[in-house]
């Protein structure tokens, strides 16, 4: 029902008083103004805390192994511990239903050549799973499959950068490599988000390393991701058993801190989800309290302007004014006001958040900013707001006497 | 045209009640011009608000063109009032903020008509009164003569089976009030049924028939020799 002669009215009423309208928009705009502002920086430091891990699956869990510090069962402290495929496979036995994916890792540094040009780099050797624990993105080729793994093949995987340094702006994919000696194909190139570091990587499957250094089966570390089904405790639990059995299996002392390491990326990650959600919470209070007063504040403007102009309804009642056309006067004024004014505050905020957003980037607030389904949501709220502000003066209108309204005084 | 058998109205005050309207029986028929006249607490304004539907009695019957006017929802009462009267008022009553031809257009706006249609008509009714160049003006700008024309403009648009004027001149000087009487005479004379509260002699006598109140009842009601106002303008 769009009627255009309704709103001919409406913008008749508001512009006759430009004042009364602005100061009413005016409390209305300030608290959409300091709300978008709010959940801007809340969501910049969301995003600080969200990059600190981008690097790597939430969901990781990494085990390490080292020297024993205490003495157990008779045996000695200063023992070694060596981590083998044995344990990978015995924890892929042990817990399957709960791990999503396992990689083994080896690190190696590697003195890496292609026809003159020559660099160092950190060099990984890796299960296929590897991939998505680290969420490495291939650009071109693929990733380390089953069947390299399988027949120990002499393949690797290069980051961006490594193919920038030493094949310069040819391709690398399919030419051979040269690794302290050893030439390797390079089956794929791939990028990362955790920085320059991580794309001057190269990936060689776990059994060629082996093989090749030092021809045993010996791990550096086991990296796996648990079951994303699990929440958070029962994860936090997982690591636990994890690091019980483990410490189990190689007798060591429950108390040892160092001989297994088990680093489970869920305490922290729980951690800073309680953070974010306690300041989701009160930026939603902060935000919504001040929504109200804005609306209050409408309300009571409103309330005003129905005082104002009770003659005004008296006379339109008398000439046959339906108490609907009353009600929707009122309240499509309101509505309309709400949300004008609440838009100029949303985008105003966003301007600022866009304006300040590099400013705030040394306090840990990144990219500070509102999404679209926020302001969606802001919107229709504005609305609900503008009739909830309106409602009750207009039903007041509506209820007025034209007898009364008309009385001479 | 109008019928109104036993009418009683009262007001509560405080714990007690005012007893207004004791029992009037009101008879007018189409073409009539009646001055309704009393002294203030007379109850002259109340029974004028009854019959424009602004209040509503506590007993009787009140019958206009044939409709029953009882228990009326706020819709339907609107809808009626905007069908079957025309108001006039002392203080004008015009919208401030509109001009003369949007506040003459207004009833028919609530009549659903089309923009183009509603200022058509209000400017012939404008015109009738003799308002056309001042069409635009708000009514901060006209005088009280022209404010009165501008409502009685309002008042015909809708070209209503009755008119109702409350002191229509009771904010005028004496020579406005001959003038808007005459026009008010002349609406008359083309057939428009007219009732009017007043309060002075001279403006009762330019009606057709006078019919006084006293304490909530009907002293008198006669028909009476129509002054022209067109003798002293």
């Amino acid at each position: 029902m769009f009627d255009i002669d309704l709103w001919r009215e409406i913008f008749q009423s508001i512009n006759k008083n430009r004042t009364r309208s602005l100061l009413s928009g005016f409390t209305v705009a300030f608290a959409i103004l300091l709300f978008v502002i709010l959940f801007g920086i809340a969501n910049g430091l969301k995003n600080t805390f969200a990059e600190a891990f981008v690097d790597d699956a939430a969901n990781s869990i990494f085990i390490n192994a080292g020297m024993t510090t205490k003495a157990y069962k008779g045996l000695q402290s200063g023992r070694r511990i060596q981590l083998k495929n044995e344990d990978q496979n015995f924890i892929e036995d042990e817990y399957g239903n709960k791990v999503q994916y396992i990689t083994s890792r080896i690190y190696k540094n590697v003195n890496a050549s292609f026809r003159n040009e020559k660099n160092s780099y950190n060099l990984r050797a890796v299960n296929p799973d590897h991939q998505f624990l680290e969420k490495t993105m291939i650009r071109d080729g693929r990733y380390i499959n089953q069947l390299d793994i399988d027949n120990k093949s002499k393949v690797v995987v290069i980051g961006r950068l490594v193919e920038e340094d030493l094949f310069l702006k040819t391709t690398a994919l399919g030419k051979y490599i040269n690794l302290s000696g050893i030439p390797y194909k390079v089956v794929g190139i791939f990028t990362d988000d955790g920085g320059d570091n991580e794309e001057r990587m190269i990936y060689m499957p776990v059994s060629t390393a082996q093989q090749i250094y030092g021809n045993n089966d010996y791990i550096d570390q086991i990296n796996l991701g648990y079951n994303p089904e699990l929440d958070y405790d029962q994860a936090i639990n997982f690591g636990r058993q994890l690091e019980n059995k483990l410490k189990e299996r190689f007798t060591v002392s429950p108390k040892d801190q160092r001989a297994i390491r088990v680093r489970n990326m869920a305490e922290g990650t729980k951690q800073v989800g309680m953070m974010t959600f306690g300041l989701t919470v009160i930026i939603i209070v902060i935000g919504f309290g001040t929504l109200i007063a804005g609306v209050v504040g409408i309300s009571n403007i409103m309330i005003f302007i129905v005082k104002e102009r009770t003659k005004e309804i008296g006379i339109r009642k008398a000439l046959g004014a339906s108490p609907r056309s009353i009600v929707s006067i009122i309240l499509i004024e309101s509505i309309l006001i709400t949300a004008i004014a609440g838009y100029v505050g949303l985008l105003i905020g966003v301007g600022v958040l866009e304006f300040v957003g590099p400013i705030l980037e040394p306090y840990f607030i990144k990219d500070p900013g509102v999404s679209t389904s926020l302001v969606v949501s802001a919107t229709i709220t504005l609305i609900i707001a503008g009739s909830i502000a309106g409602y009750l003066p207009a039903k007041k209108a509506s209820k007025i006497k034209p007898i009364v309204a008309l009385r001479n005084d | 045209m109008l019928t109104i058998k036993k009418l009683h109205k009262s007001y509560p005050i405080g714990d007690s009640s005012l007893h207004v309207l004791k029992g009037i029986d009101l008879q007018v028929e189409e073409g009539e011009m009646v001055a309704i006249m009393g002294s203030s607490g007379s109850g002259k304004s109340t029974l004028l608000n009854i019959i424009g539907m602004l209040d509503e009695a506590d007993e009787g019957e009140y019958i206009l063109d044939g409709v029953p006017i009882k228990n009326l929802t706020e819709k339907k009462a609107a809808i009626y009032r905007n069908k079957f009267l025309g108001f006039i008022f002392q203080s004008f009553n015009l919208i401030s903020y509109k001009n003369a031809l949007e506040n003459v257009a207004l009833p028919l706006y609530y009549q659903g008509q089309k923009r183009k249609d509603r200022l058509e008509k209000a400017l012939f009714h404008l015109e009738k009164v003799g308002l056309k160049e001042w069409a635009h003006h708000l009514p901060n700008e006209l005088s009280g003569g022209q404010k009165q024309r501008v409502a009685i403009a309002r008042a015909l648009a809708a070209n209503p089976k009755l008119l109702l004027a409350d002191e229509p001149t009771g904010a005028l000087d004496t020579k406005t009030s001959h003038e808007i009487m005459d026009f008010i005479q002349s609406l008359n004379d083309e057939g428009k049924t007219i009732l009017m509260v007043t309060h002075e002699e001279d403006i009762a006598s330019m009606c057709k028939r006078i019919v006084r109140l006293k304490d909530g009842v009907i002293m008198e009601d006669t028909f009476v020799e129509q002054v022209r106002a067109s003798q002293y303008v």
